[in-house]
């Protein structure tokens, strides 16, 4: 990461805050360091993504509650090459996961002696000495997923395209199909790629509306029409849009159990 | 439990009465003269006491067939048919008992004169039969009502525990921590706002602590109360939150729970300004008319902001304490309606009680 001789690269940062005196502090213990530089400032959770995906920041602050999107949602949307440190008021399930994998945490309010040794391990996770590769990491949206309060199912799921975000309420979402690194979202007849495990989505899922039928797909059983048999000892679920997805042995078992009721 | 029989006391205490009874009954033998007084007292005492146990039964029957609770018939047949049963067996046991002293040469010919007195003893074992079924259901009712007002007492106390913790819950500390920032923030760029942030943070806080004790304050409090609150709230969100207001004069006397409407108005901030880029409006109303107090808190909010990860509890909170305070009388419903969340409260206007 280091160019020429003695001349070192600035860290290239976003804040992200919507309120305005919140992003005050931040600038103001930024600008004590020279060797980082504030690219760009975001009021919400959408100007934050699209920032991210056009900038390609070196490290990223970022705020939780936020209108838009929350700074959970960002983080499932920004992949694993920007250093995140989370500032937020007070939200204990952030702090039990992101205490552990995020590069850290500052609780609001907080002091330049705080915000520095927060900056000191970005730097050490930038420049590599960590031991902490991206690859390392787990997923963002996993992670995320273990922020969430216990009981409380996702309602809705937030996928990018470029710079792009969408919005897919759960209820909408036909099936989910697992494609290598991604899982592809079906959704109003488009499908989503979102990089996450299909075992990650379906714990967030409520059990009751969404059921994983086949190792790589989860189908919303409120589209599921039928179960019809295919091969030899396997069948699909037809959804009320005519797809047909595939239902494994057990799938099938667990499936008819449920459509029985 | 036998009420009598369960304590020795009153076991006791139920002899003692029974002795008068037995005086009572051994000069009514005597009183038609065919009875010496030694006599009429030697038959008295245990057959008096062989009633006052058999009486004693009269408790399961009067269990069995509360009063408010059973048909009249019923309570009639069992108790007329204890009592004639009662009454049959110490007519029997009298009478043998009576055949057996009139064997020993002392109370010779005691059956014979014994004779007329049985009329008299089966009407007096009627008579004290419905006596001790009129006592036990005076018993079961007075218990009855002491286990009601027990009732009452653990409902009261635990309203008011549950009163005590919503007040506590509700200083927010996502508010404190925010706020504290905001003052971080403003005391290098601008010392002098963030003196006064202080001062409007610590004047809404020692109102809230004020209000703990207190079951129920003027409206005009709370109110000003909440106007503390967004002054704190408008250093924050600056230009983003737009208050709109409309009070009816007649209310501001009234007396309303304390932080009944403050939390309203700090969701309103948090649930819809909070997620709005560009701010919003928060809208409150009150009304009063026909003895009645109706309030309407009102905001715009966005329906795709980002889901809540902590259930909100403002809103139940303030569901219980009101129907705890004014149960059937008050109403409180709230519903997203397009781009605003209404929340309408309505609750009899009480007027402080001016010491005389």
């Amino acid at each position: 990461m280091s160019a020429g001789a003695g001349v070192t690269r600035k860290i290239r940062t976003i804040i992200v805050d919507d309120e305005d005196l919140a992003r005050q502090v931040l600038r103001e213990f930024v600008s004590k360091h020279s060797d980082v530089e504030i690219i760009a400032e975001c009021a919400n959770g959408f100007e934050a993504v699209k920032a991210v995906m056009e900038m390609k920041p070196d490290l990223l602050f970022l705020d939780i509650q936020m209108p838009k999107l929350d700074g959970f949602e960002v983080l499932e949307l920004i992949g694993n090459e920007t250093a995140v440190i989370f500032v937020t008021a007070y939200d204990s399930y952030a702090i039990k996961a992101f205490g552990v994998h995020a590069v850290d945490y500052l609780l609001k309010p907080y002091g330049a002696d705080r915000f520095n040794g927060a900056l000191e391990r970005a730097k050490e996770r930038l420049s590599g000495k960590a031991g902490k590769n991206a690859q390392d990491l787990p997923l963002p949206t996993d992670l995320s997923a273990s922020a969430r309060a216990p009981l409380q199912y996702l309602d809705r799921i937030a996928v990018r395209d470029g710079t792009k975000v969408f919005i897919i309420p759960v209820a909408k979402l036909d099936y989910a199909e697992a494609q290598d690194d991604y899982l592809a979202l079906a959704s109003e007849g488009k499908k989503h790629l979102k990089q996450q495990t299909i075992s990650g989505l379906e714990q967030a899922l409520d059990p009751a509306k969404f059921l994983r039928v086949h190792r790589s797909y989860i189908v919303n059983l409120e589209k599921v029409v039928r179960v019809e048999p295919y091969a030899k000892d396997s069948h699909v679920a037809v959804l009320s849009n005519g797809s047909q997805i595939p239902v494994s042995r057990s799938g099938y078992a667990r499936l008819k159990e449920i459509l029985d009721k | 439990m036998h009420p009598l029989l369960s304590q020795v006391r009153r076991l006791l205490l139920y002899l003692v009465v029974w002795e008068a009874i037995t005086a009572v009954v051994a000069y009514l033998f005597t009183a038609t003269g065919n009875i010496s007084g030694r006599e009429a007292c030697v038959l008295a005492v245990p057959l008096c006491l062989l009633y006052a146990f058999v009486c004693l039964s009269a408790w399961y029957s009067c269990r069995v067939t509360p009063l408010d609770k059973s048909k009249i018939s019923k309570v009639l047949l069992a108790h007329i048919g204890g009592a004639l049963v009662a009454t049959g067996l110490w007519v029997l046991a009298a009478r043998w008992y009576s055949h057996a002293l009139s064997r020993s040469g002392a109370f010779t010919g005691l059956d014979e004169r014994f004779l007329p007195e049985i009329p008299l003893l089966a009407v007096t074992g009627i008579l004290l039969y419905l006596l001790s079924v009129a006592f036990y259901y005076v018993y079961l009712t007075f218990e009855a009502s002491k286990d009601a007002e027990a009732r009452m007492m653990k409902a009261s106390v635990l309203a008011r525990e549950a009163e005590l913790k919503a007040l506590k819950a509700q200083v927010n500390p996502h508010f404190l921590f925010n706020s504290l920032n905001s003052i971080s923030a403003l005391t290098t760029s601008d010392p002098a706002k963030a003196r006064e942030m202080c001062i409007l943070l610590g004047d809404f806080l020692r109102r809230t602590l004020g209000l703990g004790e207190k079951s129920a304050i003027r409206l005009e409090e709370e109110l000003s109360l909440i106007h503390a609150f967004l002054a704190v709230e408008k250093v924050r969100f600056g230009a983003r939150i737009q208050m709109e207001e409309s009070v009816d004069e007649k209310a501001l006397n009234v007396m309303v729970l304390p932080l009944l409407l403050q939390p309203l108005v700090e969701n309103a901030v948090s649930h819809g300004i909070a997620n709005l880029v560009e701010g919003g409006w928060i809208r409150l109303k009150i009304d009063c008319t026909g003895g009645d107090v109706a309030i309407v808190v009102e905001n715009k909010f966005d329906p795709d902001a980002p889901p809540r990860r902590k259930s909100g509890v403002g809103l139940v909170n303030v569901r219980q304490r009101l129907k705890a305070r004014y149960g059937n009388q008050a109403t409180f419903n709230y519903a997203p309606d397009g781009e605003s969340f209404r929340v309408n409260l309505k609750f009899p206007a009480e007027r402080e009680v001016q010491a005389a």
